[in-house]
């Protein structure tokens, strides 16, 4: 360094100005996105990270519209969170499912006229040990989603057993640094305990079993570079009712996180057979804002 | 449902391949020299420290903390620090990293701060993702000093 650069820096540091924060401190794309139940993670799979970027010292929030139309539904989910000081993340979800080909099943074989399914999730994650990018042994944290079903009429009908319901579970999330081909591998495992039929959608509990199952969640995901992560995540799911069985979900996702105020993700994916109806496939985006 | 059924998936594949991926990098962290030269050898990471304060300067998150500091020596150790750990021939002879921050209670914003505008001053001086990513891996033993856990 010159004695006319380091001169200019000397001074820069003696005037110490004041300059704008941005909305959190985390590093880029730490917060993860929010998922179809209102939680930090991907797409499907609740992760270890707290949404936002808030850093220890900070509050950050959240909010996302996403949507997933596959063959024969479509959802739609509106989310919003809060988390204080990298700790404690506070979530509320509204899902509403739209029935498009099932109006037809319910109606001849169950006599019932409903052309939607609602429900509410409110969620809490707290951050019990390290961080994702630098503790060695990645970052974990255990949440709760406690789930509401604005209608119960047609879940009753076909053999659930309540309206409601709790899910708890532990994440782990780590980021290992240049892991392949020089790029940041993200990877998340997370163990779920539930009896909620299709995400609690159709209801909680059944005739084929009615007690908390523990399913197994993960994801991995790839950046190309510190805006743009490809992945794909599998979520293990219980088998309660006996009138159609329930598949495991996967989804392969592309997120583009060009800023800490926005993120957009994309993904194919596949809920296997629901209510009877086979092989849903389809299309999931997802716009999460931070602040 | 069944636990077993999980090493069934796909995806546990994966993860476990990961995991592999992610352990086997663990025991071969050496850095090389070819690190060293994609960060632009000496000049290179002497431009990425300067540009790096400069930036510090300007982030009201931690600027305070480096307020009074020796700019020149401060410039002098870092450059040393990081050509150092990415292969380079030189030596850091500055204090021991722990006992430099002992009494700073850094918190992790200001950790964040740091690595963010680390990360800034690098893609300012266009280094190539993946050294980004290999620079910031021989830098994260330093956190538990850093943040004195």
């Amino acid at each position: 360094m010159t004695a006319r650069r380091l001169m200019a820096l000397i001074l820069a540091f003696l005037a110490a100005p004041t300059a704008t924060a941005d909305i959190g401190s985390r590093i880029w794309a730490t917060g993860g996105v929010t998922t179809i139940e209102g939680s930090a993670g991907g797409g499907l799979v609740p992760w270890a990270l707290l949404g936002s970027y808030a850093s220890d010292e900070e509050w950050g929030g959240t909010l996302a519209l996403s949507r997933a139309e596959v063959d024969d539904y479509t959802l739609a989910v509106t989310g919003a969170g809060l988390n204080w000081n990298n700790r404690l993340e506070l979530t509320v979800a509204r899902q509403t499912l739209d029935l498009d080909s099932l109006v037809f099943t319910l109606k001849d074989g169950f006599g019932l006229e409903q052309d939607e399914l609602n429900q509410d999730i409110f969620g809490a994650k707290i951050r019990l040990v390290g961080d994702v990018l630098y503790s060695p042994s990645g970052q974990w944290s255990a949440g709760v989603q406690y789930k509401r079903q604005r209608d119960f009429t047609v879940s009753s009908a076909i053999g659930a057993r309540d309206d409601s319901g709790t899910d708890v579970y532990v994440s782990g999330s780590k980021l290992f640094f240049a892991a392949v081909m020089e790029r940041n591998l993200l990877v998340n495992l997370t163990a779920r305990a539930t009896r909620a039929n299709q995400g609690g959608l159709l209801g909680f509990g059944g005739d084929q079993n009615n007690s908390h199952e523990l399913m197994m969640e993960g994801s991995v995901g790839l950046f190309l570079n510190r805006q743009w992560l490809v992945g794909a995540e599998y979520r293990q799911k219980p088998d309660n009712l006996g009138f159609a069985t329930e598949d495991d979900w996967w989804d392969l996702f592309v997120a583009w996180v060009p800023d800490r105020r926005l993120a957009v993700t994309g993904a194919l994916v596949n809920l296997g057979d629901v209510a009877t109806l086979e092989d849903q496939q389809g299309l999931y985006l997802s716009l999460q804002g931070s602040f | 449902m069944a636990l077993t059924n999980l090493y069934l998936t796909p995806t546990a594949l994966l993860i476990s391949l990961a995991l592999m991926l992610g352990g086997c990098q663990s025991l071969n962290s050496q850095p090389d020299r070819s690190l060293y030269q994609q960060l632009g050898e000496r000049e290179g990471i002497e431009n990425v420290v300067e540009d790096l304060l400069y930036l510090i300067v300007e982030d009201e998150r931690i600027n305070q903390q480096f307020k009074g500091m020796d700019v020149a020596r401060f410039h002098q150790n870092l450059t040393d620090q990081l050509c150092e750990l990415s292969g380079g021939p030189c030596s850091y002879t500055g204090r021991e990293m722990r006992e430099l921050h002992s009494d700073m209670d850094i918190t992790d914003t200001q950790f964040n701060a740091l690595a963010e505008n680390l990360i800034l001053a690098m893609e300012q001086n266009d280094i190539p993702t993946g050294a980004q990513n290999r620079l910031i891996k021989q830098l994260l033993p330093l956190y538990p000093d850093i943040r004195n856990l």
